[in-house]
């Protein structure tokens, strides 16, 4: 899950982060008064939305008057922000971050992420900020310095100043780095975080080091743990089909083609994409039905695919080993009923109960291609979606 | 022989009487796996199919001596139930609970190296030794003894190169699903390590999908120490950036962890490609000639 910028300046500075003093708008109202708060006479605005690469696309603006504030706010609410990063849709602006302006003296990267090689968090430094780091890792790997930080002793000393040094901080800079990357650790651990960037950490004119912006993501297996988070949810952020399958704990991703797939298991229905695409088809979405697929999630998962409405056949490729065949041949059935499918249904059963699956929908009266092998099913489906 | 797992294993199912541990426990029973007892805390003394369950694990290491356990219990206190059986001297642990919080597992697997126990898994369908022992959840009927050793990231994707090896008469030595999680108990990496020492393994498939870099890794490992032909597949050809795609670690981030990265990879470690999962058999066959 992911956070907005301004929600995960609420935790920097729940943690003595410095951040930038700020509010929060909903309406284009309330950013005069909110200038007016925050005093000053320069502000900077910041369209909220997930989605990376928001200065290029126009959703960060300084601004000289809270009227220049006001338009800004009113150009951007309700309308949706287009980035590199995002699809062609863009991501909905709800709201409008108004921060005072800050003095910049040097622009640097700070990042933490779960790295999957040591298997530690790691802290990532640049002395190249404001700009993106895969480039900089690329094209001069000697400005990163990569830390990780050992789970029994959390991070010292001595790795705050490795890391300052690559960072070119001096000695004051560098004590209050150090009080940084240990609030940033204890941040990472408290909420369960997956990912953690600050891009930019600047310098001000003042010599001080403060977070000029704030990404998180947080690691979905444990938001269950994290109720200040999940009020955090902003689901206008996402995918509403996406949305929809997870209320069900049901995997999806909505993709381009019109072979919708209902798989069990996350890896093969990535390979049931790929095998589509193999014999010229494209697939209109990635599912899991997972691995406790009862008959209602199965009808629920079925509902999610009939309701794009680019779908002309669906695959239903189960492998069972957790998921029992015959469940889920009750279940298709069960669904083709209550949704009344219109549209061809290929199904491929194999494994746990699938003769019995098999024969279920066999026995029925609705219009379904049993096929027990993934090669003829998937030819099949292409076939049907031409 | 095979690894890891056989006729010798004592196997012990923590969370056992709840109703998936109940299920793959009368299927693993069927297959011929020897499970010498359960854990679920407030229910020892109990018989459950008729196996005792016992209130923890160190009181089921005591009684029935079990060297291997499997654990059902929720998501929310796998770590615990690892480390529990991990301190009572088991040194096979196999977790199938899928979305254990990846903190929880950066803990875990530091405590288990130094322990020295084999963790496989979370998020996995287990191993199989087949004709002789199944700790997981695949179907069992599938396998057929054989040459292949097979390890992967999906469950469903070794069911599928299980089932192609089958069927062209191959058979498998060891099955191994690891897992898709982004910190696994196991890595592809210590797998290989032991079918390349294991005699009856002739070849091994290594079932791979997009998101972090294990598969490059293993790659490199390859390249320099294993000397038997190694068959992989990559799922998640046509999967978008940025989304993750089920697994918690089945994600492309940063432009990192493509499938055509990893079999670039692998390719250039003289690793064979099956171009698509319909040809891991085929593909495993031609290899072995």
């Amino acid at each position: 899950m992911n956070l907005h910028e301004y929600q995960g300046k609420e935790l920097f500075a729940k943690f003595g982060l410095p951040v930038s003093r700020n509010a929060v708008i909903t309406s284009p109202d309330d950013i005069l008064s909110a200038c007016k708060d925050i005093g000053g006479d320069k502000w900077v605005v910041k369209a909220q939305a997930h989605a990376g690469g928001r200065g290029k696309a126009g959703g960060v603006k300084l601004v000289d008057t809270p009227e220049e504030a006001k338009e800004f706010a009113k150009h951007w609410l309700g309308n949706r922000l287009v980035t590199y990063q995002t699809d062609s849709n863009g991501q909905l602006v709800s709201s409008i971050l108004v921060e005072e302006c800050t003095d910049i003296a040097k622009e640097l990267y700070l990042s933490a992420v779960i790295d999957r090689g040591t298997q530690r968090i790691v802290f990532i430094g640049s002395s190249e900020g404001g700009v993106n780091i895969e480039e900089v890792a690329e094209k001069t790997p000697e400005k990163i310095i990569y830390e990780p930080i050992d789970p029994l002793t959390g991070p010292m000393g001595f790795q705050a100043r490795k890391i300052s040094k690559v960072l070119g901080l001096d000695n004051e800079q560098t004590k209050q780095f150090s009080k940084m990357l240990s609030q940033l650790t204890k941040l990472f651990i408290s909420y369960d975080l997956s990912l953690l960037e600050i891009n930019p950490l600047v310098i001000t004119q003042r010599g001080k080091l403060h977070c000029l912006d704030a990404k998180i993501n947080i690691d979905s297996n444990a938001i269950y743990r994290q109720p200040e988070i999940q009020a955090m949810h902003d689901p206008s952020q996402e995918d509403p089909r996406e949305a929809e399958a997870a209320k069900s704990d049901l995997s999806y991703v909505s993709l381009d083609g019109n072979i919708g797939c209902m798989v069990n298991g996350a890896g093969l229905a990535m390979g049931t994409m790929d095998t589509i695409k193999y014999f010229g088809g494209s697939p209109a979405n990635f599912l899991d039905v997972g691995g406790t697929a009862t008959q209602e999630r199965v009808s629920k998962a079925f509902k999610l695919i009939l309701a794009d409405p680019e779908v002309k056949v669906v695959l239903v490729n189960i492998f069972g080993g957790i998921v029992r065949c015959d469940l889920i041949a009750e279940g298709i059935l069960a669904a083709i009923e209550e949704v009344g499918v219109s549209i061809p249904v290929v199904v491929r059963l194999e494994g746990n109960n699938a003769d019995i699956g098999s024969d279920i929908l066999a026995k029925s009266d609705a219009a379904i291609e049993s096929l027990n092998n993934l090669e003829e099913a998937s030819k099949k489906a292409v076939e049907l979606s031409k | 022989m095979s690894i890891l797992v056989g006729k010798e294993t004592r196997l012990l199912v923590q969370g056992f009487t709840g109703s998936q541990a109940t299920l793959h426990s009368e299927q693993s029973i069927e297959y011929g796996t020897n499970i010498v007892g359960g854990v679920t805390p407030g229910k020892g003394g109990q018989k459950h199919l008729d196996i005792p369950v016992f209130n923890s694990v160190h009181e089921a290491v005591e009684e029935v001596e079990p060297n291997a356990s499997i654990i059902f219990v929720p998501a929310q206190f796998c770590k615990d139930s690892i480390l529990e059986a991990a301190d009572a001297g088991i040194k096979l642990i196999i977790c199938i609970t899928e979305g254990v919080p990846t903190l929880d597992m950066l803990i875990v697997k530091k405590k288990i190296d130094e322990l020295g126990v084999t963790l496989i898994g979370p998020n996995c369908p287990g191993i199989i030794t087949p004709g002789e022992a199944k700790l997981g959840i695949m179907p069992g009927s599938i396998h057929m003894k054989g040459s292949v050793g097979i390890i992967s990231r999906s469950g469903t994707l070794t069911y599928e190169a299980v089932k192609q090896t089958s069927d062209l008469g191959l058979g498998q030595s060891t099955c191994i699903g690891i897992g898709g999680d982004p910190i696994p108990g196991t890595s592809f990496i210590d797998v290989l390590k032991m079918l390349e020492a294991d005699d009856q393994t002739k070849a091994i498939v290594m079932v791979g999908e997009i998101g972090g870099t294990a598969e490059e890794e293993a790659a490199e490992y390859i390249k320099d120490n294993v000397s038997k032909p190694v068959i992989s597949y990559i799922a998640g050809q046509t999967a978008p950036a940025g989304k993750r795609m089920g697994h918690a670690g089945a994600i492309i981030a940063g432009g990192k962890g493509t499938a055509a990265d990893k079999i670039k990879k692998l390719e250039e470690c003289g690793v064979h490609i099956a171009e698509n999962l319909l040809q891991i058999g085929t593909k495993t066959k031609e290899v072995l000639g």
